[in-house]
């Protein structure tokens, strides 16, 4: 028997070998940019060399014919390189302007949209889902793929007051992360235990110390080892489901959709924001969910319509109250917006500022 | 010619519509793959049933613990898969370089390696910043890896382990940069890649890195190390450029998007109007170069701030993170050296203390900031806090010395 094939454990490989040469020889030497039309970057580097960058959609999980397509565009109609942004956006970059418009007109004759720049709505960052996770409630590139024929319009063009940026998530570990507009599965039942299978599948200690507010105690249930759920205190995060399967939190009726919005990463003005909740009980309704759809729209409407400038939609929601961001969206506020977790009256109003 | 396609009826409705349809690329690899005609009839059944079918396991390559995402189906008749082409459809997750640039010639050749081993289907990229080779049996994960690894890419994190960096854009192409981000990202990840190969962390560790304090990589809510870059001298104004951009947009225009919407007040504009900045003031938030970025840029003192403990909400709630070093200089060898420490610091003394399935925000906020700092050798500084403490439960029997600590470090 031949020997094993050992790893080369190179890790991270070096970006210069796949960079566009514009962007090697003015590595670190950029002086300013400009957003000559949705889609399309222009940076002018302190040389006086200028690079153009077309960015357009991507279904992000993308089959080899058209990944290759994607290349045959990059050496027909740009220079042989391209990268992708964080939110599966793929970016090509050409040394002269007049190579632009035809890039554009290809991109688009094949069906990618030209835009997520700037002001815009980007494409949603998500998650895995049915497709391929161990946990999910709900499929992402689904449901993404649905809004996102929505939200085409607002990607390719840069008419919102600020930039928008959607994630979605298929379980409450909310893998997508932070968003203006963040969609994620929210349970609203405790699991369903198989005790057949607990004590052969789960590590019980490691399961009970996972749980947030202690509900879980190991039991013996029909003389088998296995765990209890005090559903009353049970806040149906899906915690224990991971490292314990038996323990099924998804349900086709009873897993629905949070929404949640004001999530931002920059710094820009505001301290960097988490998302807070604006709706839930929204169904988990394949293969387009439409009830998120609606949703989203109506937040993305209203912000349209009533932001200013510069404002993203958490700034925006700070500005003109909680109460005109539910008048405003035509959401309803109940006493689950209310926060009640560790630290919560930090969210609770302490001043006798009022809008009226 | 693969075998016959299952009926997809849900599916199919996410053909229509504008946008890009992962559905129809699904179908078109379907048309000579077996593996991708049973992925369709599994994933239709969970769009009918609204429940996931599939489980992880156990599988990896020869040398490394973890980079393969395994998982198996769980749709089963009688024990024996309905799908059973698609019963195995594992995941390798694949380091790109920093700020994920590609030649079409890589591009291809990673295309035609998972034409021959997987069922076809790569996602640029993951949450965590790899490429998925999505799709591949048992048995073409070894043969798979070591085509993409003679390539001269390298398995991602997966499980309690050091995962797959990111870093922006950045020096490539963008004026706010502050530092070298790819060369940040890769020394922290390359640094680490036995904690990344070899899971044995209490629970997962993430490095990410963005060139400015506009954060476009996530890293304050993601990343237990996040690494941020800034600057301490003055911001750059070029006046004829302010006068060109107000003449252009108008005085209001200007008062009321970029003057007003300082953080703290520190713009004025001049009655000729030029801009004027109060530096001492300015909190680097951003906001002003991104609107006037031809006429105000970072200053020439850069270099970065690190911030810990960013991570989602399992366990104990959503967590940014908090500064740990308010400012360090990111230029020479030496630089880079004191960063590489530092990270591994870090490490050792999140693997030594958090508890199992516990990140390193959760581990700062049980055992509080000071103690973490201790650990790992930091000194306390003002800009770690929002505002001093706000009640009187402490002990301060040491109160003195460690005033006196405080008028040593003044001094220095």
């Amino acid at each position: 028997m031949s020997e094993p094939r050992m790893p080369i454990e190179s890790g991270v490989p070096e970006m210069e070998p796949y960079l566009h040469p514009v962007l090697k020889k003015n590595y670190g030497q950029w002086a300013w940019h400009e957003r000559p039309r949705p889609g399309v970057l222009h940076h002018v580097a302190k040389s006086g060399d200028s690079i153009w960058t077309v960015r357009a959609g991507t279904q992000r999980q993308m089959d080899v014919y058209t990944i290759r397509k994607l290349m045959d565009i990059a050496d027909e109609f740009a220079e042989g390189y391209v990268r992708f942004t964080i939110r599966s956006n793929i970016e090509y970059m050409v040394s002269e302007e007049s190579k632009v418009q035809p890039l554009i007109d290809k991109l688009e004759a094949e069906g990618f949209p030209i835009g997520g720049t700037g002001n815009s709505v980007s494409m949603i960052s998500h998650t895995q889902g049915w497709l391929h996770c161990d946990i999910p409630g709900t499929d992402a590139s689904g449901a993404v793929k649905a809004l996102m024929d929505d939200l085409h319009h607002e990607f390719t063009h840069e008419e919102m007051p600020n930039r928008v940026r959607m994630t979605t998530s298929c379980c409450q570990i909310n893998c997508g992360g932070q968003g203006d507009i963040a969609i994620n599965i929210q349970h609203t039942k405790p699991p369903k235990i198989d005790h057949d299978q607990v004590a052969n599948v789960c590590e019980r200690p490691s399961v009970v110390a996972r749980c947030p507010v202690a509900a879980i105690r190991p039991a013996m249930v029909n003389g088998k080892p296995s765990l209890e759920v005090d559903e009353k205190k049970c806040i149906c995060c899906g915690a224990c489901f991971p490292p314990c399967p038996p323990m099924q939190i998804n349900d086709p009726e009873h897993s629905k959709f949070a929404i949640w919005v004001g999530g931002k990463n920059s710094n820009a003005r505001s301290k960097p924001t988490f998302h807070k909740l604006v709706a839930s009980g929204v169904p988990n309704n394949p293969p387009r969910w439409p009830e998120v759809s609606k949703i989203v729209m109506q937040i993305l409407n209203a912000y349209k319509a009533d932001a200013k400038d510069w404002e993203r939609i958490g700034e925006w929601a700070e500005r003109i109250g909680w109460p005109k961001f539910f008048e405003k969206t035509g959401l309803p506020f109940t006493k689950y917006h209310i926060d009640n977790w560790r630290g919560g009256r930090d969210n609770l109003n302490a001043s006798a500022h009022i809008r009226f | 010619m693969a075998k016959q396609m299952h009926d997809t009826p849900m599916l199919d409705q996410l053909e229509s519509g504008p946008w890009p349809s992962f559905v129809t690329g699904l179908k078109r690899l379907a048309n000579d793959n077996d593996m991708m005609v049973d992925l369709l009839g599994q994933l239709e059944t969970s769009y009918q049933t609204r429940k996931g079918y599939w489980k992880g396991g156990t599988v990896g390559v020869i040398g490394y613990g973890g980079g393969i995402i395994p998982r198996f189906t769980e749709l089963k008749k009688d024990g024996k898969p309905i799908y059973p082409d698609a019963a195995e459809f594992h995941t390798l997750r694949v380091m790109p370089p920093p700020g994920m640039h590609y030649d079409t010639n890589t591009m291809r050749k990673f295309c035609d390696i998972w034409e021959k081993y997987g069922s076809g289907l790569i996602a640029f990229h993951g949450q965590s910043g790899d490429i998925m080779f999505q799709g591949c049996s048992t048995d073409n994960v070894q043969p798979a890896f070591d085509e993409i690894n003679e390539m001269g890419f390298d398995l991602g994190g997966a499980g309690p382990a050091v995962r797959t960096g990111m870093s922006c854009v950045g020096a490539a192409r963008c004026e706010n940069s502050c530092f070298d981000e790819g060369r940040t990202m890769r020394m922290l990840v390359n640094n680490a890649l036995d904690d990344m190969h070899r899971p044995a962390l209490p629970y997962k560790f993430k490095y990410k890195v963005s060139g400015c304090p506009n954060d476009c990589m996530n890293s304050v809510q993601r990343a237990d190390l996040a690494t941020i870059g800034t600057w301490r001298d003055d911001m750059k104004v070029d006046q004829e450029e302010v006068k060109a951009f107000v003449a252009k947009a108008g005085r209001k225009y200007v008062i009321d998007n970029v003057i007003t919407r300082c953080p703290t007040q520190a713009l004025s504009l001049n009655d000729d109007d030029t801009l004027a900045v109060d530096n001492p003031s300015c909190v680097r938030c951003m906001h002003c170069i991104n609107v006037m970025n031809k006429a105000l840029s970072p200053g020439d003192d850069k270099g970065v701030t690190l911030l810990c403990g960013g991570k989602r909400t399992l366990k104990i709630g959503d967590l940014m993170g908090t500064v740990i070093v308010p400012f360090h200089k990111m230029e020479t060898d030496e630089d880079f050296e004191w960063l590489e420490e530092l990270a591994t610091e870090i490490l050792d003394f999140f693997a030594e203390n958090a508890l199992e399935h516990e990140r390193t925000g959760e581990m700062i906020e049980r055992i509080g900031l000071t103690n973490f700092l201790e650990g790992v050798g930091l000194e306390i500084d003002p800009n770690m806090i929002s505002r001093p403490r706000m009640n009187p439960y402490f002990r301060s029997d040491d109160w003195d010395e460690e005033a006196a600590k405080w008028a040593e470090r003044s001094a220095q």
